[in-house]
């Protein structure tokens, strides 16, 4: 299958026509990810088992269109690791809220991806499973937590990926991918299902290289669920009426983001998205959002924070792996956390534990919690004067591999533009808009809670306007 | 400034254990983590009310009703170690041979 030339509705129309079956499309996919899964290492788990042919109606948009899903949501389909050894072997027996959505809608789950352990990380090297590679080059990460996700998307083995996004997690591998990318707003979409890292900042996104696939994904799967008690009863809106107009909007670039930390091309690509936005009408302005510097030091707490205690369930007794060396019950908790576990998952419970344990939860803890209002009031500032806050997703392009994974602080400040917005539980989202030394380059754009429609219609023009998508990676974009 | 002990005594808490090597590593790795961390003491947050959570949804309330959810085997079926329906754990004291 060739999705280079296709989005969802343009596939749709081939079903519904017959000039495609179901068990077609499937086979054709699956063919591609056998072929291309060596080289990149985007999947853990392909489902390889024939779909029964069904024919679908033109009402039903998403009906057989494969779908891969990040392997740290829940399906009953498919094993659900979280790309760590300590559940290397979990089979879920319920289906998350999002997959039962999307399921429902007659999509189909065509593989789990793979991704940062526990989505620990900004480089999909974490995994206990081997690293995923980037398609445009493959000495680069794919960034993470999300890599087997974008990549995956980008080398055309799928239309559309679902990610997780805590602190950049879909956003700076769709970055690093050349694809689109959007974290709802916090509550948009329902976390039953999703394996929890950080509870006040965990959300499910959709990854695609077409803007509106992401935006039809996104308004099926999105919705208040009694099972997730912090999920939104706000209505969803027809996210696919996207309205690609920019004139009059007001947009807000912050000085931190266009700082030295970035790099030169970067900038340079995100003044163009910008000076684009301009001529098609937007008013651009320069603004402070001056806690945003501490964005990092805030969230590494108050993440790390949370997976100490979310990750202390895994303790060998009910699921996931034991450790045969034990005497005790203690050992089994012990070694099997040690044993489970990997190194960056283990630092950050760590790093976690400490900052909540007695005699340093003030100084720690409760430190970042406060700094955190304190960014938030520095959006609801910009926001009471603008639609949307733009700057770049990642201060460079896809780094290395190897370069960075034996120095955490420089890892974790990779992400430094992205937490700001997960901090607040703000929608944003990035988009590709052209290349930097022949890597991709995103545009990260914020919205006002629940401002997501912005965010597709800003996208939709930044898409058409910059003509990204006749770029092709080097893996899969041959054809 | 964090030392060993302090690691050691972390990882205590955390349940778990590392070889003298890999908490030499760790204590290295958390230290200049933590050094990082302390660049928030620049900022005076005084009378700042910490945020833990950023739902907006407010609580929903429902009938305490019962209602099925999975079965004894499907919530059995990931167990490691099991025994006629029961979850199975080793002696909770130690059976090591020196045990008291």
């Amino acid at each position: 299958m060739n999705y280079f030339d296709e989005t969802i509705a343009s596939v749709h129309q081939k079903l519904a026509n017959r000039q495609l079956s179901v068990a077609e499309l499937n086979q054709a996919t699956i063919q591609r990810i056998q072929q291309l899964n060596p080289t990149l290492n985007s999947f853990l788990a392909v489902n390889d088992q024939p779909v029964p042919e069904t024919s679908v109606d033109s009402e039903q948009l998403l009906a057989g269109i494969p779908l891969a899903i990040k392997d740290n949501i829940l399906t009953k389909q498919l094993k659900t690791t979280a790309a760590s050894k300590i559940l290397s072997n979990f089979q879920s027996v319920y289906e998350s809220t999002v997959t039962t959505k999307l399921l429902a809608a007659g999509m189909h789950n065509i593989g789990k991806t793979n991704m940062d352990e526990f989505a620990m990380g900004s480089s999909s090297e974490n995994s206990a499973f081997g690293p995923v590679k980037n398609p445009w080059n493959l000495q680069k990460v794919p960034g993470g937590s999300s890599g087997g996700s974008a990549a995956a998307v980008a080398a055309g083995e799928v239309l559309a990926a679902l990610g997780t996004d805590t602190g950049g997690s879909v956003r700076q591998p769709a970055s690093f991918n050349g694809v689109f990318g959007i974290k709802p707003t916090y509550g948009r979409v329902s976390r039953w299902g999703v394996i929890a890292f950080c509870s006040s900042m965990d959300q499910v996104g959709v990854l695609s290289r077409h803007v509106a696939d992401s935006a039809l994904i996104l308004q099926t799967m999105a919705g208040y669920d009694p099972h997730d008690n912090t999920s939104s009863s706000q209505p969803v809106p027809n996210f696919s009426a996207i309205n690609a107009d920019v004139r009059g909007l007001k947009i807000a670039v912050p000085d931190e983001f266009m700082g030295d930390g970035v790099a030169p091309g970067v900038r340079q690509q995100v003044q163009h998205a910008l000076d684009l936005l301009a001529a098609q009408g937007a008013q651009i302005d320069t603004v402070q959002l001056p806690h945003a510097q501490y964005a990092v030091q805030v969230y590494y707490i108050i993440a790390s924070s949370e997976a100490s205690s979310n990750l202390q369930r895994y303790d060998g007794i009910r699921y996931g792996y034991r450790s045969t060396e034990v005497q005790n019950l203690e050992d089994v908790y012990v070694h099997s956390r040690s044993e489970g576990f990997g190194d960056e998952v283990k630092r950050r419970i760590m790093l976690g534990t400490f900052a909540l344990s007695a005699g340093y939860y003030d100084a720690y803890f409760n430190k970042a919690a406060q700094v955190r209002t304190l960014i938030n009031q520095d959006f609801e500032k910009v926001f009471q004067n603008y639609d949307l806050i733009v700057g770049p997703t990642a201060p460079t392009t896809a780094f290395d591999l190897g370069s960075r994974i034996d120095d955490p602080v420089v890892m974790y400040m990779n992400d430094i533009l992205t937490i700001p917005a997960n901090l607040a539980g703000l929608p944003a989202a990035s988009v590709p808009v052209g290349l930097a030394d022949g890597m991709p380059v995103g545009v990260q754009l914020i919205a006002p809670a629940f401002g997501e429609q912005t965010i597709f219609n800003t996208a939709q023009v930044l898409e058409n306007e910059t003509n990204f998508l006749a770029q092709r990676p080097q893996i899969g974009g041959q054809n | 400034m964090l030392d060993k002990k302090l690691v050691r005594h972390v990882a205590q808490l955390a349940k778990l254990e590392f070889d003298d090597a890999t908490l030499e590593k760790f204590t290295s790795q958390l230290d200049e983590i933590i050094q990082m961390e302390n660049e928030l003491t620049k900022l005076d947050t005084t009378g700042v009310a910490p945020t833990t959570h950023i739902a907006r949804q407010e609580t929903a309330l429902r009938p305490d009703q019962p209602q099925p959810t999975q079965t004894r085997e499907q919530l059995l079926q990931n167990v490691p170690e099991q025994q006629a329906g029961y979850v199975k754990v080793p002696s909770i004291l130690d059976n090591g041979e020196d045990a008291q």
